[in-house]
């Protein structure tokens, strides 16, 4: 075998492997929408997004209390978590090297890799434990806890990108700093911190332990956050976890209508960020 | 258009040092700078050349750790005074830098951006404004069917005109340049020269180049850098025809730098 034959098949071979290990890669995802799909789409219907839990035992009924319960927590974390994010996203991107920032960027880098349910447990121990009873804001206090390191570093290193060029144009016509920042660099990368912000509230719609210690779960439709109150992943757990059959289906039913919400969630990410190489 | 008057210089650096951290960049520059004229700036690369020329507009303070001594006034203002309005100092002071920096906005939110921070004509007159300046700029036949198109699709001479436009439409009384042909080709190059002559009619330029054949071509006073010091400061035509100082001389003839 000539040496250019040998070349030409060690390039096969290499790009073989690369194509198998990406297989292998998203095979996981392939098989948890599959299963999800032909265990959980059979019991999807309207009734499901607009009618409550039917009585044990009984078939049919819906989960629209958790799906409430759901968008008002992560709606309330995000209210919380995304300006905090962004905010001092912002700061460690104009003052870099001071102290806060590189204080702010290792704390949040440690926060990022933290379980979840130890982010859990200590929403517990402040706000649980001291009001003496489960609550809706705890569990937003939670998810928000995990929200503001992960929005905190996209921010970050979105405006990074933002060359320093415009910065000194924008300058250069008399833009005072804050003006220049808002203006020119977190506009500039706004569809950058938009995504980033998207995935974190994909993120934290499907986190279930913090929620476990905080919002506790229900089985009635509640818009209090004051109370304990139902959620997408708590659901799941529950209806996973009990004794009856009709129980596992509207499970794996609630867990289908969950990946589709982190779905379309880091679809409109994505679009919104190929926007951005359009404009 | 310029409120300018009087006789005094447009531009006078006194004693002007300037330190990056613990090096010191420039050594006690005087320099004056006569209004609508072009200066250029030539000297070897880190002589303090665009160091100076940035100090005159300030942008200089956003490095960590720079200081400076002495005075620049600029149009009557001391430009270094810590009391001194750098919004105001900035309107009348453009710069145009080294690589073309349009916002990725549209062409004609370019060159309102100044005029609209600084709140300079109303929203009516804008896009007369705009026309002006783009026509100032050599640009308004190239672009006037498409000003609501993004700026970031013009080519690289075209985007540096750009920029020239958006810092005209601050309506300044000086602009500064720093090297702004080098990322461009030669034919781009002289369009932005020949817009250079054009416009000192009205404005007082200093242009910072490596390219001394570009200084020798549209200056009117060449001031020589070498190692934070102002080596030589004359009429152009002397200084590159009879030279008083030797490095000057050696410098200029290609024997270093």
């Amino acid at each position: 075998m000539n040496r250019v034959v040998w070349r030409r098949w060690k390039s096969r071979i290499m790009v073989s492997l690369l194509i198998a290990s990406v297989l292998v890669a998203v095979a996981p995802l392939i098989l948890i929408l599959g299963t999800l799909i032909i265990r959980g789409a059979g019991s999807i219907n309207f009734d499901f997004f607009t009618r409550m839990p039917a009585p044990a035992g009984e078939a049919g009924g819906g989960v629209a209390h958790a799906i409430v319960g759901t968008l008002l927590m992560v709606g309330t974390a995000g209210l919380i978590g995304l300006p905090l994010g962004i905010g001092a996203g912002v700061f460690c991107s104009e003052f870099p090297r001071s102290k806060l920032a590189t204080t702010a960027r290792f704390v949040a880098d440690v926060m990022n890799g933290t379980p979840s349910i130890v982010i859990g447990v200590v929403a517990w121990t402040l706000i649980v434990a001291r009001q003496k009873h489960f609550s809706g804001f705890a569990g937003s206090a939670a998810l928000a806890m995990i929200m503001i390191p992960m929005v905190l570093r996209t921010t970050e290193e979105m405006i990074k990108l933002v060359p320093h060029s415009l910065r000194e144009a924008a300058l250069a016509l008399g833009y005072p700093r804050w003006r220049t920042s808002l203006s020119v660099m977190v506009r500039t990368c706004l569809p950058g911190i938009v995504t980033g912000s998207l995935l974190a509230i994909a993120r934290v719609a499907g986190e279930t332990a913090p929620l476990l210690f905080t919002a506790l779960g229900s089985q009635f439709m509640g818009t209090n956050l004051r109370q304990p109150i139902a959620a997408l992943p708590l659901t799941v757990f529950t209806y996973a976890t009990g004794p009856y059959d009709d129980w596992h289906r509207i499970a794996w039913a609630t867990a289908l209508v969950l990946i589709m919400v982190v779905l379309c969630l880091s679809l409109i990410a994505r679009l919104a960020t190929r926007q951005r190489f359009h404009d | 258009m310029t409120e300018a008057s009087g006789s005094g210089p447009a531009i006078e650096a006194r004693g002007f040092s300037f330190w990056y951290g613990p090096r010191q960049a420039l050594f006690g520059i005087d320099l004056a700078v006569a209004r609508r004229t072009v200066t250029a700036i030539i000297g070897p690369s880190g002589c303090g050349k665009s160091t100076f020329l940035r100090s005159i507009n300030r942008m200089n303070d956003l490095v960590p750790g720079a200081r400076y001594q002495g005075s620049i006034g600029v149009e009557g203002m001391a430009a270094l005074d810590r009391g001194t309005d750098m919004v105001t100092l900035r309107r009348r002071v453009g710069m145009v830098f080294q690589r073309p920096n349009p916002f990725p906005k549209s062409i004609f939110d370019n060159v309102a951006y100044g005029a609209k921070l600084n709140a300079l004509v109303s929203k009516r007159e804008l896009p007369d404004l705009v026309e002006q300046c783009l026509r100032q700029a050599a640009l308004w036949d190239e672009v006037k069917d498409r000003l609501a198109q993004p700026a970031t699709g013009l080519s690289g001479g075209q985007q540096q005109r750009l920029c020239i436009a958006r810092a005209l439409g601050n309506r300044p009384d000086v602009l500064l340049m720093d090297e702004p042909c080098s990322a461009l080709d030669p034919i781009a190059t002289q369009r932005i020269e020949e817009l250079i002559f054009e416009l000192k009619r009205q404005y007082t330029i200093v242009i910072v180049t490596h390219n001394m054949q570009q200084a020798a071509r549209v200056s009117d006073m060449t001031a020589f850098f070498e190692a934070g010091r102002l080596v030589e400061f004359g009429v152009t035509t002397q200084i590159f025809t009879a030279p008083k100082e030797t490095r000057t001389e050696a410098y200029i003839t290609g024997r270093f730098g």
